[in-house]
């Protein structure tokens, strides 16, 4: 069985990497175009001073916009939200996503259906969830207040989102809320991947089902599982809609996407914006470089 | 199912706990849209009636029905064009080892850590340019910054759990690449490219910032842009209520497709290993 | 970059080649209910009567979201649309795309108009956008609750405060749990700075820059002022108003569950309404003023059209224009939809007297309004508002006291401005 594997391998290898660069070939081009002009553009205006309506009066200001960023306290404070919400809302998401993949993929009736309930969270657009939240977090109207006081948990209504100390907490969850099936349903195909005979054969062993779960699932799961975080964490990093939706520019919980765009659109300091962007975009690598070196994920060679 | 175990028990109490949990918001939405004007400001944990008059409204004051159909096709080709150019990539990248594999999956997947709003005027230049301005292909290139690179990395991570065998068998038999991908690695992959598939549909159509700023006609709108645009009598109120409506009517869909696909994840891949 | 103005130059060409058919002019105004009808059906009467076509272009109404939508198009030098409906605080900011209306309209047309609305639209001695109609801050109150307990309608926000405390607590005491005393706008956007100005030129601490730029914001009658408005917050006012934007505000007002309001005139219609528990029980007035022979003053709001630079049809968007802002369109706008007219005549118009009695009764509190310092920040205004709601938003929600946010504000004030330039 071994032989034949490397004889493909050896025998025609300038062939397979042709190959797979013909491939590659129109997802790079598609890429290529899409990504490739706005970046440089944006990377291009990091060290001018352009403003939005006067891009081509821009003028070369070398590294000022970061020298002035990193001088910013506000900056400051966007990127501790920003880590603040990335790690607390994907670490939940993560823990009740495994959990609802974990229950969606044992047998019992009625899974069909919750299966696809499960997606109505990610289903409804995160300008319109952002906006029923904040309802639901209103001080006077909201039905939070309005349980939490008829169980007399509190005793005066709570202002969830104008408060800065319970802002950040009410955004987590609700972004919790809202990106959990993306995690479930990912984990959920990664899960079906796992051969039922393994559990049969763990069984058998005399292993329990904790046992089964450490050994057999979690390790098999990895992939799906740096899947799932990477993509999370790129996307928590660069969360922006549902905070502008849910607390504006608030300082509380403004996150580096919020005070890019804030420069960019609003002041029209498209170079200094483009220099937060671009740091944005430095930030959100780091991050994931780690969380893929942690995992391991794409790294595994070819078997 | 005579008797029921503890453990079955407990399943049925934790699928209730998680239906609540999801649903809530969604079914807090349902009875929104159900409320005439000012009986909003009143917490009712029951719908006090059926009143459709939001809903009507939706359809009567904008083209919502078109703004759904564009949703639907630029969704739907968004994820048809990022699915069919990332098996092939994937493929390239997770099943034959060459130089620079690694760092193209980073460079693709570099793609998606920029801010959106740090790509706006670059991408609006290149659309305007191409002349895709304000219609259904200038969203679905556009789309295709975020949905391709996270359909090329799963499909990538599925191709690669693939047994290496299926492939050095059908090299054998003397298939081609391009058969050996099609027609056998496809259907192995069923399961993940409904379930990428589906993520990036949703992932698209709820995408608001490039809708927003890509089209410019209502005819041209698809529904997140079109449910901000809905508004009350001036240009402070919020009409709550048919705001509600709208989501409830754009999530029904949705539901119904993954009703619809969720057999699929699920037999997808035990059907493909056990006929080979 | 080549095929753009290529089909820029082709455009134009197609547009050279056929001169004597009817023009189509993209309108972009407001998405919103009656005033998108209104500006719907003024277009179109323009339209037969011209023999031109018009387009409307739906704007999100998230200001905001427009404002962004707007730059992009503009910046790109887009002809998509010819005329903009724009917020009052942008002529500084989008001013140059847009052409100078004067040569196509004449010096009679802006003559008509409020001069202070006038001269905030124009820039560097163009008039950028014509005033379409005004908005100002106004003080609602509940009529019923005044008087039931004897209360007056408070002159002074000291007087504001003393009464919504002593209704706060008879209502309270009377079981009405929810009651509060005062809404208004506290969340950290623009409103703010509307509601912030207010506070301040009531009470003789200036309008954050002087007539020539100069930045007096940190005055000891503005930290007063600001500090009179931080004692409100868990007293008459919800710690939620902190978050409030004008819906929230019309939210716990409208429910019946509070005493005094600080909202725009487009409130007025709603919480009138006949689905409102407040219905009929509501008076509005000029917001209080910060004591004896100080003049209470609303934020001046509203919109203006303007004509794109890159229009194809300049002249003919312009006539557009003329017609959409003429004194009887406004006050077919005002009969139907209670805008406030920019004309001063047009508030001796027996029709619109009649169908809107209150605009009457408040034509000095229309009129006697206080501009933000959009056209003298120009490109930097909303800088400038958010360095000055953010000032606001951490006094109301005690971080730090008023002194040291107005001085740390007046700071980052004067680096932004280059020491008032601007």
């Amino acid at each position: 069985m071994v032989r034949p594997r490397a004889s493909l391998a050896v025998v025609r290898p300038s062939w397979r990497t042709r190959r797979a660069w013909l491939f590659l070939l129109p997802t790079l081009l598609v890429v290529a175009a899409v990504a490739g002009w706005p970046l440089a553009r944006t990377l291009s205006f990091a060290f001018t001073d352009a403003q939005l309506d006067q891009l081509d009066a821009a003028g070369w200001v070398g590294l000022r916009n970061f020298a002035y960023l990193l001088g910013d306290p506000d900056w400051w404070g966007a990127v501790r939200n920003t880590v603040v919400f990335t790690l607390c809302s994907v670490f939940l998401e993560l823990t009740i996503g495994l959990g609802i993949a974990l229950l969606l993929n044992a047998r019992f009736h009625g899974r069909a259906v919750l299966r696809a309930v499960v997606l109505v969270p990610w289903a409804i657009p995160t300008v319109v969830s952002a906006q029923i939240w904040a309802w639901m977090f209103h001080d006077f109207y909201g039905v939070f207040n309005d349980l939490l006081l008829s169980l007399g948990l509190i005793d005066t209504p709570v202002a969830w989102l104008a408060d800065p100390a319970t802002s950040m907490a009410a955004v987590i969850v609700t972004d919790v809320w809202k990106t959990t099936p993306f995690i479930t349903l990912l984990l959920l195909a990664g899960l079906q991947t796992i051969p039922r005979e393994l559990y049969q054969a763990a069984k058998i062993d005399g292993a329990g089902p904790f046992m089964a779960f450490f050994r057999i699932t979690l390790p098999l799961l990895k992939p799906a599982i740096g899947i799932a975080l990477v993509f999370r964490t790129l996307d928590a990093l660069r969360i922006f809609d549902l905070i502008y939706v849910m607390t504006s520019n608030s300082r509380a919980t403004a996150t580096i996407s919020v005070y890019a765009r804030q420069q960019l659109i609003d002041f029209q300091e498209v170079g200094f914006g483009s220099a937060a962007s671009f740091l944005v975009f430095v930030i959100v690598g780091l991050f994931s470089v780690l969380c893929v070196a942690g995992l391991r994920v794409g790294r595994e060679d070819v078997r | 199912m005579t008797r029921l175990r503890p453990a079955t028990v407990l399943l049925y109490v934790l699928g209730a706990l998680v239906l609540v949990y999801t649903l809530f918001p969604f079914y807090w939405a349902v009875v929104s849209s159900l409320k005439p004007g000012a009986s909003l400001f009143r917490i009712d944990y029951w719908p006090s009636g059926l009143d459709f008059e939001n809903y009507r409204a939706v359809f009567a004051t904008q083209p919502f029905g078109r703004n759904m159909l564009n949703s639907v096709i630029v969704a739907a080709s968004t994820v048809a064009a990022s699915l069919g150019l990332s098996v092939f990539a994937a493929y390239a990248l997770g099943r034959i080892q060459f130089r620079g594999r690694s760092v193209l999956l980073y460079t693709i997947l570099g793609t998606s850590m920029f801010p959106q709003v740090a790509v706006l005027s670059g991408l609006f230049e290149l659309i305007s340019a191409l002349g895709l301005y304000n219609n259904w292909f200038g969203l679905t290139f556009a789309y295709m910054i975020f949905t391709l690179p996270f359909t090329v990395w799963v499909l990538t991570t599925f191709m690669r759990a693939l047994p290496r065998e299926i492939e050095d068998a059908a090299l054998i038999d003397g298939a081609g690449p391009l058969v050996l991908v099609c027609r056998i690695l496809l259907p192995l992959l069923a399961p993940a490219l409904v379930t990428t598939g589906l993520l990036a549909f949703i992932a698209a159509w709820n995408e608001f910032l490039f809708a927003l700023t890509f089209t410019l006609t209502n005819q041209a709108r698809t529904v997140p842009v079109a449910i901000a645009l809905i508004s009350g009598t001036s240009q402070y109120e919020l009409p709550w209520g048919q705001i509600m409506a709208a989501s409830v009517i754009v999530t029904v869909p949705l539901i119904v497709l993954a009703l619809v696909f969720q057999r699929r994840i699920v037999s997808g891949l035990t059907a493909g290993a056990l006929s080979d | 970059m080549w095929l753009a103005s290529g089909a820029v130059g082709l455009a134009t060409l197609l547009v050279a080649m056929a001169p004597a058919r009817p023009v189509t002019i993209a309108l972009a105004c407001a998405a919103v209910g009656i005033e998108y009808e209104l500006c719907r059906t003024g277009a179109e009467t323009w339209a037969s009567e011209s023999g031109n076509r018009v387009e409307l272009v739906q704007s999100p109404s998230l200001a905001n979201n427009r404002l962004g939508l707007f730059q992009q198009l503009l910046a790109a030098g887009s002809g998509d649309i010819d005329v903009f409906q724009i917020d009052i605080i942008w002529p500084g900011t989008l001013g140059r795309h847009f052409v100078d209306l004067r040569p196509y309209l004449g010096d009679d047309a802006a003559a008509r108009h409020f001069p202070a609305t006038i001269e905030n639209n124009t820039v560097d001695g163009e008039l950028k956008a014509m005033p379409w109609f005004n908005d100002a801050g106004l003080l609602y109150y509940r009529k019923d609750l005044l008087e039931k307990f004897g209360h007056a309608v408070p002159a002074t926000w000291q007087a504001l405060a003393t009464t919504a405390r002593a209704v706060l607590a008879a209502e309270r005491a009377a079981g009405h749990a929810r009651m509060v005393g005062f809404v208004f706008q506290g969340k950290a956007y623009e409103g703010l700075t509307c509601n912030a100005l207010e506070w301040l030129a009531s009470s003789g601490g200036g309008t954050i820059l002087d007539r020539n730029g100069r930045i007096t914001l940190n005055n000891p009658r503005a930290i007063a002022a600001l500090e009179r408005a931080a004692s409100w917050i868990g007293t008459i006012a919800p710690k939620g108003v902190l978050n409030y934007a004008e819906e929230e505000a019309r939210a716990v007002f409208q429910a019946g569950d509070a005493v005094f309001m600080r909202n725009w005139p487009y409130a007025w219609a709603l919480v009138n309404g006949v689905d409102s528990p407040v219905q009929g029980r509501v008076g509005v007035a000029s917001l209080p003023t910060g004591g004896p022979g100080e003049r209470g003053m609303g934020a001046l709001g509203g919109g203006a059209l303007a004509v794109s630079k890159y229009s194809a049809h300049p002249a003919i968007a312009a006539d557009l224009v003329r017609y959409l802002t003429s004194p009887e369109e406004q006050i077919r706008r005002a009969i139907a939809g209670a805008f406030n007219p920019t004309i001063p005549s047009a508030y001796r118009d027996p029709a619109l007297l009649a169908a809107q009695p209150f605009m009457a009764r408040l034509y000095e509190t229309l009129t006697n309004t206080v501009a933000r310092p959009a056209r003298l920040a120009g490109p930097r205004y909303n800088q400038l508002s958010s360095i000055v709601w953010n000032a606001v938003h951490d006094t109301l929600s005690g971080k730090g006291d008023a002194a040291a946010n107005l001085a740390a504000a007046e700071r980052r004030l004067q680096r932004l401005s280059r020491d008032g330039q601007w």
